[in-house]
């Protein structure tokens, strides 16, 4: 098990490696753009086009550029936004990671125990309407775009509705970190938590469903129960247990995307500045050094992640291990 | 042995609805195994010999399947028993193992686990005390070092040791009948050979009840004590070992001993088959279902063939054909060099 | 102990060899039969009817050319000529509300946005940006994903080592971040591309095909490839390759046709992702550019008006929650259709 650990973790470092190449080469090498312009942001002075030209060294050798750039990245973390007061970048992407991990993490919990219990619910009652009238529920939760559910959930929460009882409690839009004041963290997040999982219970009481009718029909699933198990042992102790291998590993894929910014759409729909706004932002202005500052940490995580997941599953699934 | 039965199935009839019309598994069949008695089913895929079996533990849980019949174990119809009932029987009275040893056991639990778990459904004992037993069992079955492989994972064995595994479990809690669903065709030769053995260890040092799913006559040439040959779902001649082999009274039992190589006969230029294919069991021709394929048919048997004894008590089989004309062709049928060596 | 019986091969849905059936009429006729997800084909079929007549209902329905702003313009309500933009006035239009929803197919049948148009014709065009570019981007993506899954799958080796680590790599990049590089980046271009002799506009719709097209080709790769190396490996392919046939002739007519099911039946799933995808860009202004409206875009032109004109925001949603929920239903049905689980477990 070791070895496939350290395996594994030396390729996502290889991974990393290449991802950083990648994105070197997309900022700083497409053709027909001079990348000094492009990170210089909106109306640039000739002497700013000229300070990022040296600090970047657009007129040395390729690996030098990549090396400067690199630096300042990850060891000086001295990248500035030019288009935002010369905010420094890396610090920015920091300060926004808590407001995406409380986001994340919170849908992540509810959504975890909904999808379990649709998925469960789904594949127990087969045969009978709750099925597919669950199944129908979950499709729905998946085809309904997260930012138009956001923006429904706002029209309905802080327009008309804001001032009866149901929606009184919800907050003006926007993030609350947890230590200046947990109720009000918690109360702006809860609609944010609902809208964000609404997708994911749907996908993935699906794919939990499925694998627990594919398994049904496994032939240890027939040697459980000639050994005369409940069915509910059946259920949880085989079916169930086999089944979350697969969950288990999309879910990590999953939130690793989501944390790197991928839930930017229910960031921006509801007001609070995590990684993934922080990218829109720098989107619309056009503010180059953030979005990379943005992309990089954020596929970063996501191989950390990815390795973890697969690391997981090996544990979970014992053929996995090299013996 | 009582003169009771152990397990008396009495009329089985068990059918599925599909979109292309019923399908009729297992049509009318009647079998008894009496206390350490073997018992071998003999018969193609397709020939319901499973779906009986799998019936009898009532496995089957399509809501396509339709079940009509006794099936009486220790006095109680186990088709009437609630499912909390059967659950009880399932692993103690009766166990079953089945074909493919490596998806049969669950990939994810250490096997020691998967035995102990199967005594702890049935018996009020600890963790420690079930993981001990299962270490007895896996030495019983003949697993080296079970005290380590004890907490082995199934893809970590072979498959002939899978088996031995299933087995270990399905003795664990001394079942009063063991049913092999072709425990050995997933395996090579030599590897079946010692997982037939086991099982006669086993039944001779428990006095357990075997019954013996097979394809292939050879298997239960040595363990059965009975034998049952099942075709499209009925079965088509049952009787004693050696009346079954040296005295077949079906076609279709004759086809399944010629295509036996023997040693001890001149070796025939070719073995003998038996043409054609088995049928769709949504097309059953009326009346005898082999005879499509029969050398032998006539016009009696557009009229379906019941099972009945006529050579001797004991030894039934459902042709039409008279004891007399069945000697003449059987002899042909089984050994056609004979027909060479006459012309 | 290889006996007769074994010789004879029985298939286990009991059926015996029906010769001559093909799979692919067996297949639709399954999917025929599927009363649910014939519907949803249906819908998603009237969706796209309703959408490409888009001209039709903007000059000969609406009369509007909902293209241009109408700040100024009137329309009829219940017999009463009225403004628009509603309410406010002065040089600085300050405090103007779009008319609202007039449920009069003609007129302003879903209301005004905030620069006076039509949002129903708005509706209708942006459906067909929406649908062209998710059926277009999945497509291409599906064919880029398959062709590159049979080079890899049929090479193996390193061929199959290198293309399968690229992928590995294009999909470690969040899809939505990747989007949003490649997005930002080629937005730079404001005078478009030059591709030899084809020169693209910065905001043609091929730009967000293409992009959501490839941010997508690793997630169709993946299972098609897997398909590619169970097919590659069993004996008829051995035996074609034992007769000779060239490595062309051995992909397209051998190892294809018997991928070719595992696609069609991601292909549903995938014009739902893209649809999605397009217009999740769309909202954030990185998908489809002025002049092109899709739903995404009208979503977005409707979050100013999201309290007081919900409509705006409302309809376009529930054009793509519909399309891609039909989609979605369909996929099921083709998936059902083509791979159907044996229902019954009978053995022996």
């Amino acid at each position: 098990m070791l070895t496939f650990i350290v395996r594994r973790l030396l390729w996502s470092v290889l991974v990393m490696f290449v991802i950083t190449v990648v994105v070197f080469l997309l900022f700083f090498k497409t053709p027909g753009v001079d990348p000094a312009r492009a990170i210089a942001g909106r109306n640039p002075s000739a002497q700013t086009i000229a300070e990022i030209r040296a600090q970047f060294g657009l007129n040395r050798p390729l690996p030098v550029q990549y090396g400067l750039m690199m630096k300042s990245l990850f060891i000086s973390r001295d990248l500035v936004s030019y288009s935002n007061q010369g905010v420094k970048v890396v610090q920015e992407v920091f300060a926004a990671t808590p407001a995406t991990l409380s986001l994340v993490f919170g849908a992540a919990v509810l959504w975890v125990i909904f999808a379990i219990a649709v998925g469960i619910a789904a594949a127990l009652t087969r045969g009978t309407i709750f099925d597919p009238l669950l199944m129908v529920v979950a499709l729905i939760g998946v085809s309904a775009p997260v930012f138009w559910v956001g923006q429904i959930v706002n029209m309905v929460s802080q327009g008309g509705l804001h001032s009866t009882f149901l929606f009184s409690w919800v907050p003006p839009l926007g993030y609350t970190p947890f230590t200046q004041s947990p109720a009000l963290w918690f109360r702006g997040l809860v609609l944010p938590w609902i809208t964000l999982s609404i997708l994911y219970i749907g996908f993935y009481g699906r794919v939990l469903r499925a694998n627990l009718i594919e398994t049904q029909s496994e032939d240890f699933i027939r040697t459980a129960r000639a050994k005369g198990l409940t069915e509910r042992r059946v259920l949880m102790r085989h079916n169930v247990r086999t089944s979350m291998i697969t969950f288990v590993s999309l879910f990590g894929l999953d939130f690793g995307a989501l944390v790197a910014g991928g839930a930017l759409l229910t960031e921006v729909v509801f007001g609070i500045h995590g990684v993934g706004y922080l990218t829109y932002q720098a989107l619309t202005n056009l503010d180059l050094p953030t979005i990379m500052a943005t992309v990089v940490y954020g596929a970063f995580f996501i191989v950390l992640v990815n390795a973890l997941v697969d690391i997981a599953y090996a544990w979970l699934d014992p053929r996995i291990r090299p013996t | 042995m009582s003169a009771e039965p152990l397990l008396e199935v009495r009329d089985l009839k068990v059918s599925f609805r599909t979109e292309d019309g019923v399908i009729p598994a297992v049509d009318g069949v009647s079998l008894s195994l009496s206390e350490g008695e073997t018992l071998g089913i003999v018969g193609e895929s397709g020939s319901g010999k499973s779906v009986t079996m799998m019936s009898v533990m009532r496995l089957i849980n399509d809501p396509n399947a339709h079940f009509e019949g006794e099936v009486v174990y220790k006095g109680r119809d186990l088709m009437k028993l609630t499912r909390d009932q059967i659950r009880e029987i399932r692993g103690s009275g009766i166990a079953m193992i089945f074909q493919d040893p490596m998806t049969s056991l669950n990939p994810v639990y250490r096997i020691g686990w998967q035995i102990a778990e199967q005594i702890r459904a049935h018996e009020p004992i600890s963790k420690q005390a079930a993981h001990a037993r299962a270490i007895e069992l896996l030495t019983a079955v003949g697993i080296p070092h079970a005290a380590q492989r004890v907490n082995d994972y199934p893809h970590q064995f072979s498959g002939g040791m899978r088996q031995r595994v299933m087995i270990a479990m399905a003795i664990s809690c001394h079942p009063d009948i063991l049913i092999a669903d072709e425990p050995t065709t997933a395996l090579d030769v030599t590897i079946q050979a010692q997982i037939l053995s086991l099982i006669r260890k086993l039944r001779d040092d428990f006095g357990t009840a075997v019954v013996l799913i097979t394809h292939d006559m050879g298997v239960v040439a040595d363990l059965a004590d009975r034998i049952a040959v099942m075709y499209a779902g009925r079965i088509v001649e049952q009787g004693d070992r050696r009346d079954v082999f040296y005295d077949a009274q079906h076609p279709y039992t004759w086809g399944l001993l010629g295509s036996i190589a023997r040693l001890d006969r001149p070796k025939p230029r070719r073995l003998s088959t038996i043409p054609g294919l088995p049928p769709s069991l949504l097309r059953l021709p009326e009346g005898c279902a082999f005879g499509p394929r029969c050398a032998h048919r006539f016009d009696r048997c557009d009229e379906r063939p019941a099972l009945l004894a006529k050579v001797g008590e004991g030894h039934l089989d459902a042709c039409h054909l008279d004891i007399e004309r069945k000697k003449e062709l059987r002899e042909t049928t089984i050994h056609p060099e004979l027909i060479e060596e006459a012309k | 102990m290889a006996t007769l019986l074994e010789q004879v091969e029985v298939d286990t849905e009991l059926r015996p060899a029906i010769a001559g059936r093909n799979p692919w009429a067996l297949a639709a006729r399954r999917l025929w039969r599927n009363r649910i997800a014939m519907a949803s084909l249906v819908l998603f079929l009237l969706i796209v009817v309703l959408c490409l007549a888009a001209p039709l209902y903007a000059h000969d329905v609406a009369h509007v050319n909902p293209f241009v702003p109408n700040l100024n313009g009137h329309t009829v309500v219940n017999g009463k000529v009225v403004p628009v933009m509603q309410q406010g006035g002065g040089a600085l239009r300050l405090g103007e509300t779009p008319i609202g929803p007039t449920w009069d197919l003609s007129h302003y049948f879903l209301g005004a946005d905030s620069t006076g148009r039509d949002v129903a014709a708005l509706l209708l065009y942006g459906g067909r940006s929406s649908l062209l570019i998710g059926v277009g981007s999945a497509v291409l993506c599906c064919i880029a994903a398959t062709v590159v899954a049979l080079i890899a799958g049929f090479f193996g080796g390193t061929t199959d080592a290198l293309l399968s680590r690229l992928m590995d790599v294009i999909w470690a990049f969040p899809v939505y971040l990747l989007a949003i590089s490649i997005s930002t980046e080629l937005l730079t271009h404001n005078n478009g591309f030059q591709f030899g002799p084809v020169h693209v506009s910065a905001t043609s719709l091929w730009v967000p095909t293409l992009i959501i097209a490839f941010i997508y080709i690793p997630y169709v790769y993946r299972p098609v490839r897997g398909q590619v190396l169970s097919v590659v490996n069993k004996e008829f392919v051995e035996a074609a390759v034992s007769q000779g046939s060239s490595n062309l002739r051995l992909i397209f007519s051998e190892i294809l046709p018997n991928v070719v099911s595992t696609v069609i039946v991601l292909l549903p799933l995938m014009i739902a992702t893209t649809i999605l995808t397009e217009s999740a860009l769309s909202f954030l202004s990185i998908g489809v550019q002025p002049p092109n409206v899709s739903w995404g875009t009208i979503i977005q032109d409707g979050t100013g008006l999201v309290y007081t004109r919900p409509w705006v925001t409302i309809a376009p949603g529930i054009m793509i929650l519909l399309t891609v929920l039909s989609l979605n239903v369909l996929g099921d049905g083709v998936r059902d259709a083509l791979d159907p689980r044996a229902k019954l477990r009978v053995e022996g």
